[in-house]
């Protein structure tokens, strides 16, 4: 396999064609803003949280086939999962496409995203892959209410 | 073409004997920047092994030598755009420097409320930013010349902006995301037929046209030496003497003075005036370089020749299903924004890559076109005289590489 090969492989390319829970939640509790301004990668996150575990996710917006297939597939792992389980998820996968130190305890956690680490093949479009998670985060960490409209990025 | 031999062109940039991704280089990036010729290169390390010193001070004869080159330099510039004078030629870091100079040492002394700026929708941020900032400062109001959809300026909306409230024009002469190459003449006249002074933004249109301020009869030109073959951290900005001789100094500092005391300090004379600092010294003179390898070529010759290119291009890309071009103005240079189907630039900059290509993907530091346009972004091929229609031939292949995994 080409590095392109490892990079746009075939789950990555349907979850870019069809994404999952591409929407737009009426009730969150939980929202962020993922913008990467100078890629133009730009979506929102919306969670609904009961009693600690992410009851329904959605995210809607505009970016590459990366940023969008991460989003996608991102969606369906942290679906009725607590929100601690779901956290460690996030740091595996950032750890594991930004850092060098292995992390095979990551292997069971993070399942199918590992897909992703093609991605470390080409430095320029990490950022592209950890942009919901960054999102996912903050709208975990801080944005209780749906209020004012809290940009993070991952440039 | 006769007497343009891109082949031999190609042998003067040492780039084109390295690879990207294993692949042999396939430049299509000029619009961003373009590459070196050994010209310049060798010019550069020539100054800084046997002939560098800082200018204006020393008595010694390196200092002497270096200042002659500068100013030759300026002289060379002063041709190269038809000035009347050289102390018309400022050196600056580049366009973006060159721009908020004009802001700053006209714009802040000569605007006030209720005064109107003129600029047009398919500027570049370095076009749009520097006036945001005077008009919040000044009470001073933006107006925009919208385009039609092939990304033409609608002269018919500029006359009905444009009145004795409009104090200054600020307009590219060539777009950087589009290619449109503006009506600058019908531009300036009908500004001066209100008494507004014109910028024009030369970014694009500085290596890429025959240019002569003069006759264009343009108030201030700015331009950038990295997108015309020479260093970065350099550029030009022009500006008509009895306006520079009015304006208010930008940086103050060294070089720029004629007598401080601690009472009252006499500004140096255009273009000192506008130069406090050390300049770039290797960087201007190796820009100087850069002018004398166009001239010697002729900017018709190339002009001529990226034309060809560009309908090349334009045809090649017309055969491809799904190709959509952003940018179809009559009067355009050789820069082609497009999206293929609704795959994203990245991920068509990123096939690229891997196929040695080099183009943009982005909004291109233009994001009010690429709202006009609705996209977020667009993938752009930008051509200059070291292009070949091979270059166009890989392009197309990497255009159906990309439909191939995206399809
Ligand atoms: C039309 C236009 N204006 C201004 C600029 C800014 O030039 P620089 O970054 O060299 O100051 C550019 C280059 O990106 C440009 O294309």
């Amino acid at each position: 396999m080409t590095a392109l090969d490892r990079l746009y492989q075939e789950m990555i390319l349907e979850h870019n064609r069809k994404p999952r829970n591409f929407k737009v939640l009426e009730k969150p509790t939980h929202i962020s803003h993922g913008v990467n301004p100078l890629c133009g990668d730009d979506y929102y996150i919306f969670l609904t949280v009961e009693d600690g575990i992410i009851k329904d996710v959605g995210f809607k917006g505009v970016g590459c086939a990366i940023s969008k297939s991460s989003a996608s597939m991102m969606s369906t792992m942290i679906k009725n999962k607590p929100v601690k389980d779901v956290m460690e998820m996030k740091e595996c996968f950032i750890s594991r496409l930004t850092r060098e130190t292995e992390t095979p305890e990551c292997d069971t956690i993070l399942g199918n995203l590992t897909i992703f680490e093609g991605v470390k093949a080409f430095p320029v479009r990490v950022k592209c892959a950890t942009l919901i998670w960054r999102a996912l985060e903050d709208a975990i960490l801080h944005q209780k209410k749906p209020k004012e409209d809290r940009v993070v990025t991952t440039e | 073409m006769t007497g343009f031999e891109v082949e031999a062109i190609r042998q003067d940039f040492p780039i084109f004997s390295e690879k990207m991704n294993n692949k042999p280089l396939v430049y299509l990036d000029n619009a961003a920047s373009t590459q070196k010729p050994r010209a310049v290169i060798d010019r550069v390390k020539q100054f800084y092994e046997s002939e560098y010193a800082t200018v204006n001070r020393g008595v010694y004869a390196l200092g002497g030598a270096a200042t002659e080159m500068v100013e030759t330099v300026r002289k060379q510039v002063q041709e190269f755009i038809g000035a009347r004078e050289s102390s018309e030629i400022i050196f600056t870091r580049g366009t973006t420097e060159s721009i908020n100079l004009v802001a700053h040492a006209y714009g802040r002394k000569f605007l006030g409320a209720g005064d109107e700026i003129i600029i047009s929708v398919i500027e570049h941020h370095s076009n749009i930013v520097p006036w945001q900032i005077l008009c919040e400062e000044k009470g001073i109001n933006l107006k925009v010349i919208p385009v039609n959809d092939k990304g033409e300026l609608l002269l018919d909306a500029y006359e009905e902006l444009i009145s004795k409230r409009t104090k200054l024009v600020s307009i590219g002469h060539i777009s950087n995301a589009l290619g449109t190459i503006n009506p600058l003449k019908v531009i300036i006249d009908r500004a001066h037929s209100v008494g507004a002074k014109v910028v024009v933004d030369g970014a694009q249109g500085a290596p890429h046209s025959n240019l002569n301020v003069m006759a264009l009869d343009c108030d201030f030109y700015g331009f950038s030496g990295h997108k015309l073959f020479g260093p970065t951290g350099v550029g030009v900005l022009y500006g008509k003497k009895e306006l520079l001789e009015k304006m208010d100094p930008f940086l103050g500092g060294g070089d720029m003075i004629k007598s401080v005391s601690m009472e009252k300090t006499e500004y140096a004379d255009p273009p000192q005036k506008f130069e406090a600092g050390t300049p770039p010294i290797a960087q201007i003179i190796g820009m100087g370089a850069a002018l004398k390898y166009i001239t010697q070529i002729g900017m018709d010759a190339i002009v001529s020749y990226e034309q060809m290119l560009l309908k090349v291009a334009l045809e090649a890309l017309d055969e491809i299903e799904d190709i959509n071009i952003i940018g179809t103005a009559e009067n355009k240079a050789s820069v082609i924004s497009f999206l293929i189907g609704d795959i994203h630039p990245h991920d068509i900059g990123t096939v690229m890559d891997q196929e040695g290509i080099a183009i943009r993907a982005g909004h291109h530091c233009a994001q009010p076109t690429m709202r006009r346009f609705k996209v977020p972004a667009t993938a752009r091929a930008s051509f200059s005289l070291y292009n070949t229609v091979e270059d166009i031939h890989a392009l197309v292949r990497g255009i159906h590489k990309v439909k191939e995994i995206f399809q």
